[in-house]
């Protein structure tokens, strides 16, 4: 708290991630949240941009969705995620601006960055949060961050209550991108990035994009499998619904440790969150770990041959059935529409 | 040349078990259900990699983790799989860390254990799961770090290491100096289970147990310790709420088919 007993968590700063230039999606949804968070708290939303240079495009973006002020950090060898330097900069800004807040977004990117610059400058760190809100705890307000623990489905509330800032990296895909109000106007300020050869110990030489057939987060329908394909032999069932139904296919943990499914389209807790459209599960008992990664789904359907399966409870519709019926003849009704 | 490899390995409860973990509504404190403790699975491929690369280059492997006197365990396993020796930091000063806490004892504890080129992390434990403890571990020794690391090639000769990292999509090349902390995924390798020679050699191996009052020069302050050293605090627990409402079609698979297909179709998912 400062002098004015006024508890210094109202300046919330966003880490806005690039990729290929481009912000990644979770920053909208960090600034949408910041700026639902922040004027109640009597205070402002930053933003913060790390890229080779040509940001002020995305900065007018971010303004858009929320930010008043974007700080954009610009240098032609920052094209790449620099682990240090990206430390360095991000580190300084706090130590400048004094935020209460500091929020990243849980990429893979983020969660690397993130624990380095909380540890550097001290504070408290909450990773992997899927909500964030004020509530009053020991007599005051405070920013609860909110992390699915053990087995998912219990939540966890954490607080920060003495250092600042307080950091949080949250789950990309959980929270609400907002909508951009073009309207909108913020102070975009340039800062150098003021780094050496000594923040290259660790240098990223190059990005290499491997081929990965039907993207996921992009994807309106995704059918995905999980251990109940086992006695299917493998999830070619599953390979022939996603065709007939014009979907993409994912899986469960156990599916992709049969290598049935690429461990990159793993859905779940340690593997990615998705919001499609439609979302099938089948196979899958529905384990929190699991169900966590598609909660936002806006349609879900289960298929399993346990009615009590767990999965139903969290099903918009279900099929209680062996999976080796119900898939054929499901593919068989879409295929024949076509 | 040779390696001076230092691995941190963690004791989380099985995680094949989570489901016994209840929280109970009145008191709000979670039931662990006596789950079975066993080392975190990352971490096992972090004492794998650490073994390849001491194959391929020479040197030592040690393992070395924070926990109470029962994570003795996870060091025993490690030395069966063919570490060379193991080093068990125990205090109660230590208890209720988070991971800014966890990663000031482990470093105090890795500059206390001797001299490493290379430390090896799991990318995350399966309890925490925070992924966090690695990146600030290299920060709290002052060392860079790669995380989300599929390959590793040392070039000991020229004091570095070219990492594969994974991202969303692909992955980055990277090139670190030594020394470096590196947290690796589990898709790195497969690890080796131990022999029954292996399991009698570990016998013979060494751990070293640390705790304040054995290592009173480690330069940590009591409050950067444990609880005291954490800046989060954990306030509460609830049960996730549940939002839908499942509709159950019923029927021969072939009626039960062509029902969801309508109303899929009626709501505009299809
Ligand atoms: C820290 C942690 C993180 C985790 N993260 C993830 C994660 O990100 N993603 C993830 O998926 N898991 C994760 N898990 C694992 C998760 O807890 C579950 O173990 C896993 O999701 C179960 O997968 P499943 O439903 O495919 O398999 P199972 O639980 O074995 O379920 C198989 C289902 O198939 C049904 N079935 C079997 N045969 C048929 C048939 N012929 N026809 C129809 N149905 C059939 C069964 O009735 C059953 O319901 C995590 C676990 C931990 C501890
Ligand atoms: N108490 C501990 N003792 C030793 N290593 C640890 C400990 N906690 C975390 N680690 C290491 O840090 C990695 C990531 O842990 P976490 O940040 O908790 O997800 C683990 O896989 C371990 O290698």
């Amino acid at each position: 708290m400062d002098a004015s007993g006024r508890d210094q968590m109202s300046d919330i700063l966003v880490w806005a991630e690039l990729r290929d230039g481009r912000p990644s999606g979770v920053a909208f949804e960090l600034l949408n949240k910041a700026t639902d968070l922040a004027p109640a708290q009597g205070g402002t939303v930053s933003a913060v941009v790390i890229g080779p240079g040509d940001c002020r495009a995305c900065a007018a973006e971010f303004i858009a969705h929320g930010a008043g002020r974007v700080f954009v950090v610009e240098d032609p060898r920052l094209a790449l995620y620099q682990a240090e330097a990206f430390t360095k900069i991000l580190c300084r800004l706090i130590a400048e601006t004094r935020p209460g807040v500091v929020l990243m977004g849980a990429t893979s990117i983020g969660a690397d960055l993130a624990p380095a610059v909380a540890a550097r400058i001290g504070t408290g760190l909450t990773a992997h949060c899927t909500d964030l809100h004020m509530e009053d705890i020991d007599g005051r307000r405070q920013l609860v961050m909110v992390v699915p623990g053990w087995r998912g489905n219990l939540m966890v509330k954490i607080v920060c209550p003495e250092k600042r800032p307080v950091m949080a990296t949250v789950r990309p895909g959980v929270l609400e991108k907002g909508n951009p109000d073009p309207s909108r106007t913020g102070e975009i300020v340039s800062i150098p990035a003021d780094i050496g050869e000594e923040n290259f110990r660790a240098r990223t030489l190059e990005s290499v994009r491997e081929p990965e057939e039907g993207g996921l987060e992009q994807a309106a329908i995704i059918v995905s499998g999980g251990f109940g394909f086992y006695e299917a032999g493998g999830v070619s069932l599953l390979e022939r619904l996603a065709r007939a139904i014009g979907g993409v296919t994912a899986g469960s943990r156990p599916a992709c440790d049969a290598g049935w499914i690429p461990e990159t389209r793993m859905i779940g807790q340690s593997g990615r969150t998705v919001s499609p459209g439609l979302f099938i599960s089948i196979g899958t008992s529905g384990a929190p770990h699991y169900t966590t990664g598609f909660a936002k789904a806006a349609l879900i359907v289960a298929i399993d041959k346990n009615p009590k399966a767990p999965i139903f409870d969290i099903a918009d519709f279900g099929i209680a059935g062996d999976l080796r019926d119900i898939v054929p003849a499901l593919a068989e009704v879409l295929e024949s529409e076509r | 040349m040779s390696l001076r490899i230092l691995v941190c390995v963690k004791q989380v409860p099985d995680p094949e078990q989570f489901d016994r973990i209840t929280l109970d509504p009145d008191t709000g404190s979670i039931n662990r259900g006596g789950i079975p403790p066993v080392t975190n699975p990352a971490d096992r491929h972090a004492v794998e990699e650490a073994l390849r690369i001491r194959e391929i280059l020479g040197g030592s492997v040690t393992v070395l983790t924070m926990g109470p006197p029962q994570a003795r365990k996870c060091l025993e396993d490690a030395l069966a799989m063919g570490a060379d020796r193991g080093v068990l930091l125990c205090d109660m000063a230590f208890a209720g860390a988070d991971t800014l806490a966890t990663a000031a004892v482990l470093a105090a504890g890795i500059r206390s254990a001797g001299e490493f080129d290379l430390v090896l992390c799991g990318n995350e434990s399966v309890d925490g799961a925070t992924g966090q403890v690695p990146a600030q571990l290299a920060e709290t020794l002052g060392w860079p770090r790669v995380t989300h690391v599929r390959k590793i090639e040392v070039k000991a000769e020229e004091n570095r290491a070219l990492v594969e990292r994974e991202i969303e999509g692909g992955f980055l090349r990277v090139d670190v100096t030594l020394p470096v902390v590196i947290a690796v995924v589990k898709r790195i390798n497969r690890y080796r289970l131990p022999t029954i020679f292996g399991i009698l050699e570990a016998g013979k191996k060494e751990i070293v147990e640390v705790g304040c009052a054995t290592c009173e020069n480690c330069g940590l302050a009591a409050g950067a310790m444990g609880l005291g050293g954490s800046p989060t605090r954990v306030v509460g627990v609830f049960q996730a709420p549940r939002k839908r409402r499942v509709e159950m079609i019923g029927g021969e698979p072939r009626d039960a088919a062509r029902a969801l297909v309508q109303k899929l179709r009626e709501m505009g998912a299809l």
